[in-house]
């Protein structure tokens, strides 16, 4: 990190508040999503005394800030930041700290605390944050004295940008928001057992091996994720696959990081990962894993995931190798340093072109499809147009969690990384539409689109007021069936259809029980709530469309918009996301109609 | 296999609860924990007993080390080592048996550190297994309270391969 010195409150007497937003000044931080309360308002006071360099955007519930937090992160590489007062505020961060966590999103999330003289007497607003969130940060802070603070600040940061990234919580309690000090913003960090103060890095040897298995392999596959596009190495995966030639797959968290056009992309892996890609891991003799972490959703049965093959597992996290599966070559490093220095020897295997052959022709014979001839409008239709309307727009998309998020990884062919916001690792509805809003405030210019579903969209749509209030134009293209539809798909699957809670509409409607006519009404006043209404409610510009030959002039209605605007979209709740390898099973298992 | 991993953690506050925390959600069974300063007052040592196939001592190794408070870590089961419990135990003593307690106890070692008309308190350390053995002798007289801390190990200064060591390992 540079040295300071372009600091307003060098050598003064400074209130803990205004340090904690200098230091986050000084780290270049220029947007914040925070939530004021009681216990956080001295900080709020301070960012107003620093708006010219900071932007705080007035989320409308603290989770909204999180995951918008967590927008902001994704799409451009940079921490987030997030602030929440003690209590309640707090409490409501923790969801989006946790899913910071599981996906290793650099964020830094700012709590206010009652003051420390009446920590521990259940004080109003008084929640153990820190104890609470122990698990679920990277690391976490409950600053005492102020004389600590700007060091603090400085840790955080660079826990939560090095090594694999996460979450960092720093708890202020209200009176250390007031105490002053004269700040040292360059005061030594005090992280004696943090590893990764220099990322750890491949040796020779080990390059050496990945090289020779790879010049070795008969019918070898990369496997790649999020760590990725953490480290910013899509160029260097991009130029090992043109020296080696090798056919590529990537987790979900991956998605991006190769060109989902290029003939020699698999597409996704995993439960409703490609036919073709989860076929050739199958088959597989060598596995080059880089920057995964072997998931329960990936694998299935993990005994039988790439049971013929060789496994080389790169990772930034010492303890990802041999967690879930034992690796024949683990390598603990940056990814990107190790894909640069393999790029530098690496040969292309001798002969691998019936392999590949056989790659193609799975990708040939069992493509992601859907029934085109369909009356109405199908999910898995409006992500395809959608995608051919806009893809050269270079467009930013986010989704919930669900169906639609998987036909969106299906259909939505990525070719460049962080244009996908996906709460991957734990799954949590109402992700997209405040992840969409922080990446549009991280790109004023660029078009943001939040691919939702209807239960989704729900669990955060208040900060549809932040986006109008904001300016922050995000679209949102609907996918509404009316139904939890994952989890009717599973009762379709593996419960006889029996409806449990899964429509979310009144309770008298026979669908509620599951005597519906599997189709769901596209009548608008059947249908519940009225998403249009809501949403010129809250002042954006809103559509209903529900005919296949009305669906592109009203994509083009939601794009033209100048503010957002959401699009609803009557969709059938009988389509199921396939392919599927039910949890715990295997490739053989693979569910294809 | 038994383990005994030795931790080198930051004295600051919530140590403890993190790696507590941390063993318990990823479920690993710890079967003693010791925890004290060190001759660094910035530096606490903790000593764990965890038992486990070579996999799942891995695991617990590496996210000890991914806490951020937490400086070194040494499975030192490999490694020729001293290890302790120190045990207070409180026994009923008629001043008719007193004698032969204390027979007992300078057999093992241990020291009277308490007596009074009915009770004796005895401070007894060792390896665990001597600790089992005089607490079944002193099961027939009648034990009221006992207190046992964790392990505590340290490596020997001259270091060997463990299945060498078997005959200089001598216990006191």
């Amino acid at each position: 990190m540079a040295t300071i010195d372009q600091t307003r409150t060098k050598g003064e007497l400074t209130s803990g508040a205004d340090i904690l937003v200098q230091s986050l000044v000084n780290l270049g931080v220029d947007t914040i999503f925070a939530y004021p309360g009681g216990c956080s308002m001295p900080l709020h006071q301070a960012l107003t005394r620093f708006g010219d360099q900071i932007r705080t955007i007035l989320p409308r519930h603290e989770q909204g800030g999180g995951f918008a937090a967590q927008g902001w992160a994704r799409s451009t590489g940079k921490v987030g930041v997030c602030m929440a007062t003690s209590g309640p505020g707090a409490t409501n961060l923790v969801t989006a700290i946790a899913d910071a966590k599981l996906d290793s999103i650099p964020m830094i999330a700012i709590t206010g605390q009652v003051p420390t003289a009446v920590i521990g007497t259940d004080a109003f607003q008084e929640t153990p944050i820190v104890e609470v969130c122990r698990g679920i940060t990277k690391h976490h802070y409950l600053v005492t004295d102020v004389e600590d603070l700007a060091r603090i600040v400085r840790e955080a940061y660079v826990l939560a940008t090095t090594g694999r990234q996460g979450p960092v919580l720093i708890d202020m309690p209200k009176n250390v928001q007031f105490a002053q000090c004269v700040p040292d913003y360059n005061a030594p960090l005090n992280l004696p057992g943090y590893g990764n103060m220099h990322p750890p890095l491949a040796r020779p040897e080990q390059i050496n091996q990945i090289a020779a298995a790879i010049k070795m392999a008969k019918r070898p596959i990369i496997y790649a994720g999020g760590g990725i596009i953490s480290a910013e190495a899509s160029d260097d995966l991009r130029e090992l696959v043109a020296k080696t030639g090798i056919p590529i797959t990537t987790t979900v968290m991956g998605l991006g990081a190769y060109p989902s056009t290029d003939p020699l992309s698999l597409d996704m892996l995993g439960m409703h990962g490609s036919v073709y890609a989860n076929y050739a891991v199958d088959e597989a003799d060598l596995l080059i894993a880089l920057g995964v972490r072997f998931d329960d959703r990936v694998t299935g049965k993990v005994e039988a995931f790439c049971k013929h093959g060789k496994i080389i597992h790169v990772d930034i996290d010492a303890s990802e190798l041999n967690k879930n599966k034992q690796a024949h070559i683990p390598v603990c490093s940056d990814v990107k340093f190790a894909l640069e220095e393999l790029n530098k020897i690496v040969e292309a295997p001798d002969d691998i072109s019936g392999w590949v052959a056989q790659c193609k022709k799975w990708k040939k014979d069992d493509p992601f499809k859907y029934d085109e001839s369909y009356p109405g409008i199908l999910q898995q239709h409006a992500i395809r147009t959608l995608w051919e309307t806009i893809h050269d727009q270079d467009p930013i998309i986010a989704v919930g969690v669900g169906q639609h998020q998987m036909w969106s990884a299906q259909f939505y062919k990525f070719d460049q990384p962080r244009r996908w916001l996906c709460s991957s690792g734990l799954g949590t509805m109402g992700f997209g539409l405040p992840a969409a809003m922080g990446a549009q405030a991280a790109h004023p210019g660029r078009l943001v689109i939040d691919i939702d579903g209807d239960g989704s969209f729900l669990m955060n749509v208040q900060e549809l007021a932040t986006c109008a209030c904001e300016k922050l134009p995000v679209k949102v293209l609907l996918l509404n069936n009316q139904h939890l539809g994952m989890v009717v798909q599973w009762e379709d699957r593996f419960m006889h259809g029996n409806r449990a809670h899964t429509y979310l509409g009144p309770i008298d409607n026979p669908e509620w029980s599951g005597e519906g006519d599997g189709i769901g009404s596209t009548d608008p006043s059947e249908r519940y709530p009225n998403f249009v209404q809501i949403a010129k409610g809250f002042g954006c510009g809103a559509a209903y469309v529900d005919k296949k030959d009305d669906f592109p002039a009203a994509l083009e209605e939601m794009l033209a918009y100048d503010g957002p605007f959401v699009l609803d979209v009557a969709a059938p709740y009988q389509e199921h996301v396939l392919p599927m390898i039910p949890g715990g099973m295997t490739v053989k298992d693979m569910i294809k109609e | 296999m038994r383990h005994v991993i030795s931790a080198l953690v930051q004295n600051v506050p919530g140590v403890l609860a993190h790696v507590a925390g941390m063993l318990a959600s990823r479920g690993y069974n710890i079967d003693s924990l010791a925890v004290g300063e060190t001759e660094d007052p910035e530096l606490s040592r903790m000593t764990f007993v965890v038992v486990g196939d070579d996999a799942v001592l891995e695991q617990v190794r590496k996210q000890l080390e991914k806490i951020v408070t937490v400086v070194r870590v040494d499975d030192i089961s490999a490694q020729d080592f001293v290890e302790r419990d120190l045990m207070l135990i409180r026994i009923e003593a008629p001043s008719d048996r007193r004698s032969e307690i204390q027979q007992l106890c300078q057999v093992f070692r241990g020291k009277v550190v308490d007596v009074a008309p009915e009770q004796m308190v005895i401070e007894i350390s060792g390896q665990e297994q001597k600790i089992e053995a005089f607490i079944d002798l002193m099961r027939p007289f009648g034990i009221v309270e006992l207190v046992r801390t964790g392990r505590i190990a340290m490596v020997r200064g001259v270091n060997r391969p463990r299945h060498e060591a078997g005959v200089r390992r001598v216990e006191e």
